[in-house]
């Protein structure tokens, strides 16, 4: 009985149990990637004694190499040599193959019901799957590496209500960007935010996925999406394991909002803080130096999709550079058998190997003073992509392909119609 | 005691320390560039036993711990905010950094002056204008972790988690 969270965390330990509780949990899997897991590592050294040198289940523990992939520095490629040494004395896989928020379901290790915790904020995108993941720092995961459990207060619950006919032109990320500007950004602090109605229901994995990714940045712990057919038909082939199809019961929600996306247009988060959320067309004077589309919130076959259909056959400004990551080396095969690669290569754009890219700032398009960009990413940060007076706005992948056009943020809704016209 | 460095709301992981250097886990390296790029001041001059005072949202961002371990290499006694973003709260607990929620310390604390912070009781004095604060008290399974010094000791001295 109780919220979506309450549901998992009563299935998990067998018993009722309700928001403001701390309890200790056996959790399902445990992530963490090149960047965090050295001091993971660290962690889990001191606990020797504890762990006798063994994390608890290397089926269970999974190491991600999708920061700085390959590395760029030779700081980097140390870390990563010294971790690769570490996961081959725990028989453990390092995956270097894409993003840790999409191989982890990819693999089959996220499901409805699971508890995830991950060395990453954007753990929370394991939501969308009706599994409770959020993200910790690198001592918790080097606890739950030793243990395999960690420790939660169980939170309290948002209601986001998403109802409405999705208008033309607008997307999940559109509507993502809506919910942060109304929250804020610590609006949903200490918060799970569950999310419901009939647009939410009427979501693809994907567009589920970037809802859920963008959870942490109104602070919350976790961005629930409750499993229905459309997480079974996903899942299919992938895992074999059994899983409960959890959904709220008679729930107490802290508060409720619901947004009406009838009327809404696409919109564009402004530095330095994702909840400065405003129209696209108002913003067609702001002059870009990079585009960028990847990244966990949406680099995936549908956002690629959603760029050649824009692209295709037209060159980019001459003005900026477009840099391109599918997810995923899944992705990025698919993309590549369905000629979404050339399109985009023919139209202008630099085509990197599956990672976080240039979203956090190391390679694959940095940024120098004062350039602007305009990314797919989840945050906005001064300084995260680069030089500290350079500029990060944030989009869905049609404002992003169709600013690449132009040269200037655009609203895709006119290169959108043109595009359908031309055919 | 010790002396107050003030900061604003929403103060990000980016902030306190850049991703870029995050490739080290060498404490000394991470507690050099804390708050380079906002602050430079702060790492040169900051002091053992200093106190950090922040507003909403304090470390909001990123779950990279090197953003507390920087604060922490640097000698900081204890965080004190009107509120903290909640995976930055837990990994200073985790490592032991002593963060206190206190709405009105917070807002009437000023840069360069001195604070008295008593851990166990969460009583706050200021000592340049006299006035004194209680913070709000930590729930009893975070403060065992925090009065064991972080949860590995906590781990170490109960035998597992529990």
């Amino acid at each position: 009985m109780g919220t979506l969270a309450e549901e998992i965390f009563s299935y998990k330990l067998g018993r009722p149990v309700h928001a403001g509780e701390t309890v200790v949990v056996d959790v399902d899997h445990v992530m963490s990637h090149d960047t965090t897991t050295p001091l993971a590592i660290q962690a889990f050294r001191k606990l020797n004694k504890q762990n006798k040198g063994r994390v608890f289940d290397a089926q269970r523990s999974h190491i991600v190499f999708d920061h700085i992939i390959p590395a760029s520095t030779i700081a980097a490629a140390t870390l990563q040599r010294d971790t690769r040494v570490f996961a081959k004395e725990q028989d453990m896989t390092v995956l270097q193959e894409g993003i840790c928020h999409q191989v982890m379901p990819e693999k089959g290790f996220v499901i409805p019901g699971s508890i995830i915790v991950g060395a990453d904020s954007h753990s929370c995108t394991y939501g969308a799957f009706g599994a409770f993941g959020t993200g910790m720092g690198s001592t918790d995961i080097g606890v739950a590496y030793t243990t395999g459990r960690s420790w939660f207060r169980v939170p309290e619950t948002i209601n986001v209500n998403i109802i409405g006919t999705m208008p033309y032109g607008v997307y999940a990320k559109d509507i993502s960007l809506e919910v942060v500007r109304r929250l804020g950004v610590d609006g949903a602090n200490y918060r799970a935010i569950e999310y419901t109605g009939e647009v939410i229901e009427n979501f693809t994995m994907s567009e589920r996925m970037t809802f859920a990714n963008m959870a942490i940045e109104m602070g919350g712990k976790a961005g629930l999406i409750a499993a229905d057919e459309t997480t079974r038909a996903w899942l299919q082939g992938r895992t074999d394991k059994e899983y409960p199809m959890l959904r709220a019961q008679d729930p107490h929600y802290e508060r409720v909002i619901e947004i009406d996306v009838t009327a809404m247009r696409p919109q564009v988060a402004c530095p330095p803080d994702v909840n400065i959320v405003h129209p696209a067309e108002e913003l067609g004077h702001i002059k870009l130096d990079e585009v960028f589309l990847g990244t966990c919130t949406n680099g995936r076959l549908d956002d690629l999709e959603i760029a050649v259909g824009i692209l295709r056959g037209k060159k980019i400004s001459p003005d900026l550079r477009l840099v391109v990551i599918p997810a995923s080396r899944e992705i990025y095969m698919e993309a590549m058998r369905l000629g979404y690669l050339e399109a985009l290569a023919e139209a202008g754009a630099n085509i990197g190997t599956p990672g976080c890219g240039p979203c956090i700032g190391r390679h694959f398009g940095v940024l120098a003073p004062g350039e602007r960009a305009l990314t797919t990413m989840n945050r906005n940060f001064t300084g995260r992509m680069g030089d500290p007076t350079a500029e990060i706005y944030l989009g869905s992948p049609a404002t992003v392909a169709a600013s690449a056009l132009t040269g200037y943020i655009t609203d895709p809704r006119a290169v959108l119609r043109e595009a359908e016209v031309v055919g | 005691m010790g002396r107050v460095w003030k900061l604003g709301d929403n103060i990000n992981t980016d902030v306190i320390i850049a991703g870029r250097y995050n490739v080290t886990t060498d404490r000394a390296q991470l507690a050099k560039y804390c708050l380079c790029e906002v602050y430079p001041e702060f790492a040169q001059n900051v002091q053992p036993g200093d106190i950090m005072v922040g507003g909403h949202n304090f470390g909001c961002g990123s779950s990279r711990e090197h953003a507390p371990t920087a604060i922490l290499a640097n000698g900081i006694k204890v965080i004190i905010a009107r509120s903290f973003a909640r995976i930055f709260y837990r990994n200073s607990v985790n490592i032991g950094l002593p963060v206190l929620v206190c709405e009105e310390a917070a807002l009437s604390s000023e840069d360069g002056q001195e604070l008295d912070v008593d851990l166990t009781t969460g009583e706050i004095r200021n000592l340049t204008t006299g006035q004194t604060f209680q913070s709000e008290p930590l729930d009893p399974f975070i403060a065992r972790i925090v009065q064991a010094g972080g949860i590995i000791n906590y781990i170490e001295e109960q035998g597992t988690l529990r």
